[in-house]
């Protein structure tokens, strides 16, 4: 049966995509930011994973204002690097694993998660970014990966007790599949950062090291944050925190530490990344 | 309506609702079709005549033209789409937003690199 060995949350910082791709990383200003990878880059290195389910948001980039899924999964063969306005990152195509992809469709929408099914569709920094901090920057991505798209930019947004239940079913629904599998879900976006408006640049260490604390030890109590108080704690774009709970949800109520890194700012936002072994 | 609407009430914030959405939908639409590089090169050999194209209000038009981001903020532009007119103009994530704010770029990234705007002032930097 496929395992979920381990439950890995970072930002998704467009910049941090661009630093690398333009051989930045090794500036005083990035290099904190990607040293904060180093331990991880050899941990998944040993770990191989097969398949990384990686829950993301698209930035207006394969999802305009026509069509808004609250909750999308990647069902295709493969998935092309977004042109996000200024050419797509040279970054590998992501290629996808549909037997896996639809088991799960199966099994979340008949316990009442209503996703929806894509098979085709460009995938953007929201995801990209984080296979470059995870890989580095590798000919091809060293496995499969489930693009898994959360609406967080059309009100209102998923809840974060909605997101932890459906990372609930997602962990369930992998553990169902039939296939020796090597399997890490990924949850991504946040930390504190609001990129509009008078009050952009907003930053709280704080709320952002109290939720990495909550969401190690007591997800219950994390998954209670109203939407309000992201927006008014962490800013506007700070919600995309709820998008870790799914990851979460889909782990065991017990995990184990195995790196935190918390570091502030990658342009305009607080980078938070965490690897939490399955099952402690 | 009954929806809560308390999100409205965080200063120097817009929550893209659906009122906002409503407002916005073909101001957004237009900055979408930025991400294709012969829409890029159209609009920047005549602005104003690709602007015509769509139907957005005269003061959505103005307020691109003028790159006046909070004006197109509270027109209905969400910023995930605006930033196709910002990354079609070579800026970054970071000017648009220090415009935003009334700072220069300069002084938001000392900002940032201060530890951000926090939500109680405490560090010396604006609340908004």
């Amino acid at each position: 049966m496929a395992r979920i060995t381990a439950g890995v949350s970072t930002s998704h910082v467009p910049a941090i995509g661009a630093a690398l791709d333009l051989g930045k990383s090794a500036e005083p200003y990035w290099a904190p930011v990607f040293q904060g990878f180093d331990f991880s880059k050899r941990w998944i290195a040993e770990e191989k994973p097969d398949v990384v389910f990686l829950v993301y948001n698209d930035h207006a980039s394969a999802f305009s204002l026509d069509l808004i899924p609250t909750f999308a999964i990647g069902c295709g063969e493969e998935f092309k690097p977004a042109d996000e306005g200024f050419g797509a990152r040279p970054v590998p195509v992501v290629h996808g694993h549909p037997e896996l992809a639809w088991h799960i469709t199966q099994s979340v929408i008949q316990d009442d998660f209503d996703l929806t099914i894509v098979n085709k569709m460009d995938v953007d920094h929201g995801l990209t970014v984080p296979l470059s901090l995870m890989f580095g920057q590798p000919d091809a991505w060293p496995c499969k990966v489930i693009p898994f798209a959360v609406n967080v930019v059309q009100y209102p947004p998923p809840s974060g007790a909605r997101c932890y239940a459906l990372g609930k079913a997602i962990g369930k629904a992998i553990r169902s599949f039939d296939q020796d599998l090597n399997v890490q879900i990924w949850g991504t976006g946040g930390m504190s950062h609001q990129l509009q408006g008078p009050r952009a640049g907003l930053i709280n260490q704080e709320f952002d090291n109290k939720f990495l604390d909550l969401l190690i030890n007591d997800p219950e109590a994390a998954a209670r944050i109203p939407h309000i108080d992201y927006v008014r704690e962490a800013g506007s774009e700070g919600i995309e925190l709820v998008m870790w709970l799914i990851m979460r949800g889909a782990l065991e109520a017990n995990v184990d530490l195995l790196h935190r890194f918390y570091h502030v700012p990658a342009s305009n936002t607080a980078v938070g990344h965490l690897i939490l072994k399955n099952g402690g | 309506m009954s929806e809560d609407t308390s999100y409205r009430n965080i200063p120097g914030t817009i929550i893209f609702d659906a009122e906002m959405s409503r407002r916005g939908y073909h101001l957004n639409q237009f900055c979408m079709s930025l991400m294709k590089a012969e829409n890029r090169d159209r609009f920047r050999a005549d602005e104003r005549a690709y602007l015509d194209e769509w139907k957005m209000t005269e003061e959505q038009k103005l307020g691109v033209l003028a790159r006046d981001y909070n004006r197109l903020l509270s027109l209905g532009g969400n910023v995930y789409f605006l930033a196709k007119i910002f990354a079609t103009d070579g800026k970054s994530f970071q000017s648009a937003a220090a415009t935003m704010t009334g700072m220069s770029q300069e002084e938001y990234a000392a900002m940032m690199l201060s530890g951000g705007r926090r939500p109680d002032g405490s560090n010396g930097n604006k609340v908004v």
